[in-house]
């Protein structure tokens, strides 16, 4: 793919970006148009966060590309294939040595520093999208700060299932401002969010850039009688005992027997090397 | 005194047909003022724009704000008004579902302006909407039913609930018993009749009935074709028409 | 003992060789030439070129045989080449009055000037399945005559002379670019019709369709179609004038509308208008009255609610590869959302239960 432009993109086309990207730093929460590209993988499929990628990337980056925490999961290995191969830039699986980390659906568990930068692919950016269809009146509410009809939806939930049932993409403000969706990240990541690195948003279909400077307050909305919480599924990981990190959940057997592991497969990997054991690990090891 | 609501000269056409012309009237705190005139005759016009969902051509709508006094509405900015319009200000369309969510429940519904403003306390919400319901004669029970599953007068009442939740200093109802049966009528009417009096409420209610005005205004606008062409008291508009149009009007009632 | 899935590389090869051998099919059957794509199944060309937004029908025919003969993911291949190429600048407007026609009719005059041309139409075949094709055999030429040398007005200037059909002003405000500028409503006319032109095929189709069965009705006639091809110029600066740097084919349809004018503007006929690559028939009539139903605004007519009259709708959902992209997408892993909701039912189960408990226990 030599005929190609570093990472892919043409040079003016990632300025266009780049300023995309700046404006939404200077603005956190605010979901920048941007003039999205064709890109040579499907829309849905990671085009926004590829673009911001793209504009991101230097020659010396060292790059991470996870989905559903996983470094080995099919879309993640074809979009860390397309810079290797656009951008010969170095890809790396642990997230400490990352400077460059795209991922969908997930934050990982390790704190982020303030050098690296961390990119979301996000499918819908809109929050208020499923409740009110339209650009044009959604546009409207975020510039004069409507954000009644959430709570309004949050309130349905609690009157109907007796909680806030949203799991995942769960809206929060962001620096007392603008609501936003953090893409669907589970909420167990939410206060994540609040973090030393640049974390940036890409939503290519929709042509939407958006952004959490560091350091920025960033609050799951909720009630005071219904606080916000960031759950996960209530067990160790069974293969290093983790307690505090997100737990995909997998069925062993034809009996429907269960096993729980870390969704972060780098964080997982890395503590069964420092030497910890969870419940199902010690047949592995043997 | 001073008037909550100062309406000056206020013009609206459709190209070189008149939707209202020339109309300039106060209104006073706690004061009910009707708008009475066929379909076609400006009222909703009018009303549209003074509720700010119509630019006027002409004229103001000076209304006495918390914060700065009076600010003429016209010329304020979106947001300023749309924050007017879900806190200082409520609406009673004619059609509750055009003033209701329809697939959000009763409590929702009744709690929306709240959170609008800040409410959040789940408890505290649900409280005031079961409050709210019971004020307009609703069962506490049917406070997580959908709009849908009312009848169209309980649709109406849960309307007047959400606009009334947030205590507005201006309401303004569009035909509020239009397209229901008489029965229904006069339940409603009654009901509106007592939170007029009970809360102080200022009001501007447009209706083609005149028994609405006669219960619930305290002074009576009539228009014809754009204009007003009488005001005064209700009592003595209503029981003394001045003009041939309202004399018209009334004499048309007081046949049926 | 569980063993995470790996591989994921590995298996993404396999895939694409396999996809590779499935794609040539029998190797005793000859493989397809892109010359024979090209000139064998010319509208499927067309069709990719038009909504690939690139006039090319080589790449279009390289394009389908490498996907099978599925279009969307040819229009999808060029469009992602097309993203990669560099700009050297804008042609000046193409001149379709000049266009030399292959086919040129109008439902609404038996006769113009120019004539009724059918050229090489399916229209009036009886479809019936032709089983000589199924054999070898060349095809006897078809007649020819001489090709007119004037140029072929348009139908609608017939109408604009006696004053009778809505004006189209000509402008030289440069219109904006729907694929260098992120689409924000409400949009305007010169982007709507790009949208619809490189839009998919049967979306614009069916919305267009729903106009006639009473959508938001414009009775639409067809004033006139033509096929045929056009020079495309482009100034040089360092000439200092413009050349013909090529010709391309396109499909022009404009439907004449009725319309009961207003109180300011007379009765008179109104207009949409539909422009596409290549022999695009359907594709551009099509265009053409969904164009017409979102000029409601601007001709003062009621919005009626129909959906080919709500510009955001019609145009944030026309775009197949965009579309085709979001609805193949839920493939892809989502078991970390899953896992998340996963819970949260189980978490309310368990206090509705718990609800329910002293309940029972009391009773
Ligand atoms: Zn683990």
């Amino acid at each position: 793919m030599n005929e190609y432009n570093f990472a892919y993109l043409d040079e003016q086309t990632k300025r266009m970006i780049r300023r995309a990207i700046l404006k939404a730093l200077a603005v956190p929460g605010y979901q920048v148009p941007f003039a999205s590209r064709e890109m040579p993988m499907p829309y849905g499929w990671g085009t926004g966060g590829v673009q911001v990628s793209a504009a991101t990337l230097t020659p010396e980056d060292t790059f991470k590309v996870i989905d559903q925490g996983a470094d080995d999961t099919t879309n993640a290995v074809s979009i860390r294939k397309f810079f290797e191969n656009t951008a010969g830039v170095k890809t790396t699986e642990e997230t400490e040595k990352a400077t460059v980390i795209q991922t969908r659906h997930r934050t990982p568990e390790a704190k982020l520093r303030k050098d690296q930068i961390i990119v979301y692919q996000v499918p819908i950016p809109e929050p208020l999208r499923f409740l009110e269809p339209r650009e044009t009146e959604t546009r409207k509410m975020h510039s004069l700060e409507e954000y009644g009809l959430m709570h309004v939806k949050l309130y349905e939930d609690i009157s109907q299932h007796g909680a806030i049932s949203t799991a995942y993409a769960y809206p929060v403000k962001v620096s007392d401002r603008y609501v936003m969706d953090p893409s669907p990240i589970p909420k167990f990541d939410n206060p994540k969010l609040e973090m030393d690195a640049i974390q940036l948003f890409g939503a290519g279909r929709e042509q939407r850039i958006y952004a959490v400077p560091p350091h920025t307050k960033v609050v799951s909305l909720d009630f005071e009688d219904y606080p916000f919480e960031a759950t996960k599924a209530d067990h160790p990981c069974d293969l290093c005992g983790a307690e505090d990190s997100y737990l995909d959940e997998v069925i062993m057997d034809d009996a429907g027997n269960r096993m729980f592991v870390c969704s972060d497969t780098d964080y997982c990997r890395s503590r069964r090397e420092a030497g910890h054991v969870g419940r199902l690990a010690e047949e592995n090891a043997a | 005194m001073t008037p909550l609501l100062q309406v000056k000269g206020i013009e609206k056409r459709y190209g070189a047909r008149i939707g209202c012309s020339d109309v300039s009237f106060d209104l006073f705190p706690g004061e009910v003022m009707g708008i009475v005139g066929e379909s076609g005759s400006g009222k909703s016009t009018l009303l549209n724009c003074m509720a700010g969902h119509l630019e006027p051509d002409a004229g103001q709508v000076i209304f006495g704000t918390r914060a700065d006094g009076p600010v003429d509405t016209v010329t304020m900015s979106e947001p300023e008004r749309r924050m007017l319009s879900r806190t200082d200000w409520a609406f009673v369309h004619q059609h509750a579902r055009d003033g209701l969510r329809m697939s959000v429940s009763a409590g929702g519904n009744i709690g929306e302006r709240l959170m609008a403003v800040g409410d959040r306390h789940y408890g505290a919400i649900r409280d005031r909407a079961i409050d709210w319901l019971g004020r307009v004669e609703i069962e506490e029970s049917r406070v997580d039913d959908r709009p849908s599953a009312f009848s169209g007068g309980m649709q109406q009442r849960l309307q007047i609930a959400r606009n009334l939740v947030t205590g507005p200093r201006l309401v303004f109802m569009d035909e509020p018993t239009g397209g229901l049966d008489v029965s229904v009528q006069a339940r409603l009417l009654d009901l509106l009749r007592g939170l007029v009096r009970e809360m102080g409420l200022s009001a501007i209610i447009v209706t083609h009935d005149l028994a609405v005005v006669r219960l619930l205004a305290d002074r009576l606008m009539v228009m014809k074709s754009g204009h007003v062409v009488e005001a005064g008291l209700t009592d003595q508009v209503l029981d003394d028409p001045q003009h041939a149009y309202t004399q018209l009007l009334v004499s048309s009632v007081l046949q049926v | 003992m569980y063993v995470a899935v790996k591989g994921g590389e590995t298996a993404i090869e396999n895939a694409h060789a396999w996809l590779a051998e499935e794609r040539r099919g029998a190797t005793d059957i000859d493989e397809l030439s892109i010359a024979q794509i090209r000139e064998q199944l010319g509208l499927a060309v067309n069709r990719v070129m038009a909504e690939g937004s690139l006039y090319d029908p080589d790449l279009a025919a390289l394009a389908i045989k490498q996907s099978r003969g599925d279009l969307i993911e040819a229009i999808f291949l060029i469009r992602a080449y097309r993203t990669t190429l560099p700009r050297f600048g804008y042609s000046k407007p193409v001149k379709t009055d000049e266009m030399a026609c292959d086919r040129r009719i109008s439902a609404t005059f038996k006769d113009a000037p120019g004539g009724q041309v059918l050229g090489p139409t399916f229209d009036y075949t009886h479809r019936l399945l032709d089983f000589k094709l199924a054999a070898e055999g060349e095809v006897p030429a078809a007649p020819t005559a001489q090709p007119r040398t004037e140029a072929t007005p348009h139908i609608t200037e017939f109408l604009k002379g006696e004053d009778i059909i809505q004006d189209e002003p000509a402008s030289d405000t440069t219109p904006g670019d729907l694929t260098r500028e992120p689409m924000e409503f409400p949009s305007n006319r010169p982007l709507r019709l790009q949208s619809l032109t490189r839009g998919d095929e049967g979306f614009v189709l069916g919305m267009a369709y729903s106009t006639q069965r009473g959508y938001a009705r414009n009775h639409a006639f067809v004033g006139e179609l033509r096929i045929g091809k056009v020079a495309v110029e482009m100034d040089i600066p360092e000439l200092g004038f413009a050349i013909d740097i090529g010709e391309i084919e396109l499909t022009e349809c404009e439907t004449v509308n009725q319309f009961k004018g207003s109180k300011t503007e007379p009765p008179q006929f109104t207009r949409g208008y539909g422009l596409v690559f290549g022999q695009s028939e359907r594709k551009s009539i099509a265009m053409a009255l969904v164009d017409r139903a979102l000029r409601w605004e601007e001709l003062g007519e009621d919005n009626l609610g129909a959906p080919a009259q709500d510009e955001e709708f019609v145009l944030s959902h026309a775009d197949n590869i965009q579309a085709t992209g979001f609805l193949e997408h839920i493939k892809l892993p989502h078991y970390v959302d899953f896992q998340s909701e996963l819970e949260l039912v189980r978490k309310l189960r368990r206090e509705a239960e718990e609800r329910m408990q002293p309940k029972e226990a009391a009773e």
